[in-house]
């Protein structure tokens, strides 16, 4: 019983990383067509999100992700539709209706929180959610995320250390893929693991290999456990790779050499969990099949979807600047 | 005279800059194997090495502090933010820091500093694509330059550089690809100083940086209707030199300020303001301003499109001063 459920459990990882790298390899092929105006991807990032975001309740816990998390996204319950149809800007849209740029996701219902674009801004914002919650002793947890380069911002440091100070129910994900768009890891920081600033700010930091689902999703566990008890926060720095280049606005040809990104490859996460199911007997090709059909079914049937969804109406264009 | 884009003459100050004086060097994010965000210092780290070309940490209000001691110790540095959205985290230090401490401490210490804004629209949205250029025009100890031609950009940014205080420079992204004639050597425009780009008779259009060549293509249009406009391009707002303006304006009675930012409370409103308290008794007409619809900047094509100034929004507030219509402008 145990067993099986198990192993439903992890097929539907596999399932969700495998939707997420699909959409978003769609998404550049639509932006290659003059269809999608911006890309910015979670390629390489799928198992440290999916692991994550499975240690969550889906709809109940709050997560404030960041552009490359589309494998969260998905994971809390957001359609490929919806996907799309931020993707293309269009007025049915739920994340922004057209206003936002693509990959600032946010979703009301599912208790998921756009960042915007100055990077580590919507850290501070989920501390603040996080003390909201405590206040009024809401047993939810929050999970942000941003990438090692942004762990620099000032704004990062200054939430850690207040949600240290309140020990308020925040996870923090570092999504470390070693780049800030161009500028390596060694550029931006002295240390090699970002997890080490936590003891700075009074609470634990896990290293863990982003590009192994089950390790993230077993140190996710353990924090959320940990904030769900009232113990305060946890950093998890996820060790990825970026697959791509930084955004479809990038060519990471300038600063990348190709035996770099041969070695990132050979890293791809949804490959080794794919490789590590198989040998143990967990997916066989009939299911491989059938999972991949489906999501290709999905991601065709969002992509039509979206791209026969109307613009939205310029008339509205000055709604929403007061509440309503 | 060679022609080049507006890209290229920034370029070619800033590298002049760096080959005069050992002093300047570079720093902002992704400027080394990126060649910088929008490729303005292309080639520079292999001609002047890593030590003058340097990567920041994505930590806006630490280099630019940085750049502030640095300037304060003797060095002449030149700080890339990546686009003028990001420079906000770093506003107390350019507000607070370069700009005052030459002032609040007597003139002991000068922060001959630069930062480069890159500022512009095109589907980045309503963090990514905004205008800035009054917080800063507001602060007196910063001066502020906007060029709107390559001639202009090469000249100030070479100014710029050797002002001894610290100047913002706004650079409008939307431009970098205009063309223009440029001189090959190095020469300096001066800070401060507006610029009568076209003379005329019925209508004074004020702008600056990328208005500029907007309202020159509006210019020739209403040429064409047989109205006939003069236009002063700003270049610097701080400090604002009105003289070209209120010159202009004695002859035409007429005014439209064409700035791209949100009109109310914008730069356009202390030139208007301007106009009234110096240029009084010229006034036959309602001064007129064309900017952007006052809500954040929304992502989607058709309705950036529907809030931003094009050159017909420029044709037609001049047509509406021309018949005295008086100008109402909603915040929301
Ligand atoms: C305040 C601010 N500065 C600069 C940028 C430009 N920018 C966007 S993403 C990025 C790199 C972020 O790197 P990292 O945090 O490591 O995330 P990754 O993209 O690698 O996942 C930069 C510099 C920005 N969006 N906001
Ligand atoms: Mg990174």
């Amino acid at each position: 019983m145990k067993q099986e459920r198990d192993q439903t459990h992890l097929l539907e990882m596999y399932r969700l990383m495998r939707l997420a790298r699909s959409l978003d390899e769609r998404m550049w092929q639509l932006n290659r067509q003059g269809k999608a105006p911006f890309v910015i991807s979670c390629q390489g990032h799928e198992a440290a999100q999916v692991g994550a975001a499975l240690a969550l309740r889906a709809g109940h816990d709050w997560v404030v992700p960041y552009y490359r998390d589309l494998g969260v996204v998905l994971t809390m319950g957001m359609t490929p539709r919806e996907v799309m149809l931020a993707l293309m800007a269009k007025a049915e849209d739920p994340n922004s209706g057209g206003r936002q740029m693509p990959a600032h996701y946010s979703h009301r219902k599912l208790n998921i929180v756009s960042h915007s674009s100055p990077t580590g801004t919507q850290v501070p914002h989920a501390v603040g959610i996080g003390l909201a919650a405590q206040m009024r002793g809401d047993d939810i947890v929050v999970w942000t995320a941003y990438g090692e380069g942004t762990s620099s911002q000032g704004d990062v440091h200054e939430a850690m250390n207040l949600a240290g100070v309140m020990k308020l129910p925040v996870i923090f994900f570092c999504e470390n893929n070693g780049y800030a768009i161009s500028v390596p890891q060694r550029k931006q920081m002295g240390v090699e693991n970002v997890a080490d600033r936590a003891a700075g700010y009074g609470f634990p930091g896990v290293v863990v290999d982003g590009t192994n689902v089950l390790e993230v999703h077993e140190a996710t566990m353990a924090a959320v456990e940990r904030a769900r008890r009232g113990d305060g926060p946890t950093l998890i720095e996820a060790k990825c790779v970026r697959l791509t280049a930084h955004s479809s606005d990038d060519n990471d040809r300038t600063y990348r050499t190709a035996e770099d990104l041969k070695a990132m490859k050979a890293q791809d996460p949804v490959v080794k969990f794919e490789t590590y199911l198989t040998s143990e007997g967990i997916l066989d090709d009939a299911t491989k099949t059938k999972i991949l059909n489906e999501i290709k079914e999905a991601v065709n049937d969002a992509t039509k979807y979206a791209e026969a969804a109307p613009l939205p109406d310029p008339a509205t264009v000055k709604r929403y600047v007061f509440a309503e | 005279m060679p022609v080049i884009t507006f890209m290229e003459a920034l370029r070619q100050a800033l590298r002049d800059a760096m080959h005069a004086d050992e002093r300047v060097f570079i720093i902002g994010e992704d400027v080394v194997h990126y060649d910088s965000a929008y490729g303005v210092t292309k080639g520079f780290v292999k001609e002047f090495g890593d030590k003058r070309i340097r990567d920041m940490p994505i930590a806006e209000a630490g280099y630019a502090g940085l750049g502030i001691g640095a300037a304060m110790n003797g060095l002449r540095p030149v700080v890339e933010m990546m686009t003028t959205n990001f420079a906000l985290l770093a506003l107390d230090m350019i507000v607070n820091h370069a700009a005052k401490i030459h002032y609040m401490f007597g003139g002991q210490f000068t922060v001959p500093i630069v930062f480069r804004l890159p500022n512009g629209y095109g589907q980045l949205s309503a963090t990514h694509s905004q205008a800035f250029d009054n917080y800063y025009a507001y602060i007196p100890g910063l001066k502020v330059v906007a060029p709107g031609t390559p001639y202009d950009a090469k000249g100030m940014m070479r100014a710029a550089i050797e002002d001894p205080d610290p100047v913002i420079f706004i650079e409008h992204t939307g431009i970098y690809s205009v063309k223009g004639e440029v001189p090959e050597e190095s020469y300096t425009v001066p800070i401060g100083k507006s610029n009568l780009l076209r003379d005329g008779k019925d209508v004074t259009i004020v702008c600056y940086g990328r208005m500029t060549p907007m309202v020159q293509q509006a210019a020739e249009k209403l040429a064409e209707e047989g109205i006939d406009a003069a236009i002063v391009d700003l270049r610097t707002l701080r400090p604002l030199d009105m003289e070209p303006v209120i010159e202009s304006f004695r002859k035409t009675n007429r005014a439209v300020i064409a700035t791209e930012e949100w009109t109310s409370v914008g730069v356009g409103a202390e030139i208007a303001a301007r106009l009234y308290t110096e240029g009084f008794d010229y006034i036959d007409a309602p001064i007129w301003r064309v900017g952007f619809d006052e809500v954040p900047m929304p992502y989607a094509k058709n309705l950036e499109t529907a809030v931003v100034p094009h050159p017909e929004s420029v044709i037609d507030a001049v047509k509406q001063v021309l018949a005295g219509k008086t100008q109402r402008i909603r915040q929301q």
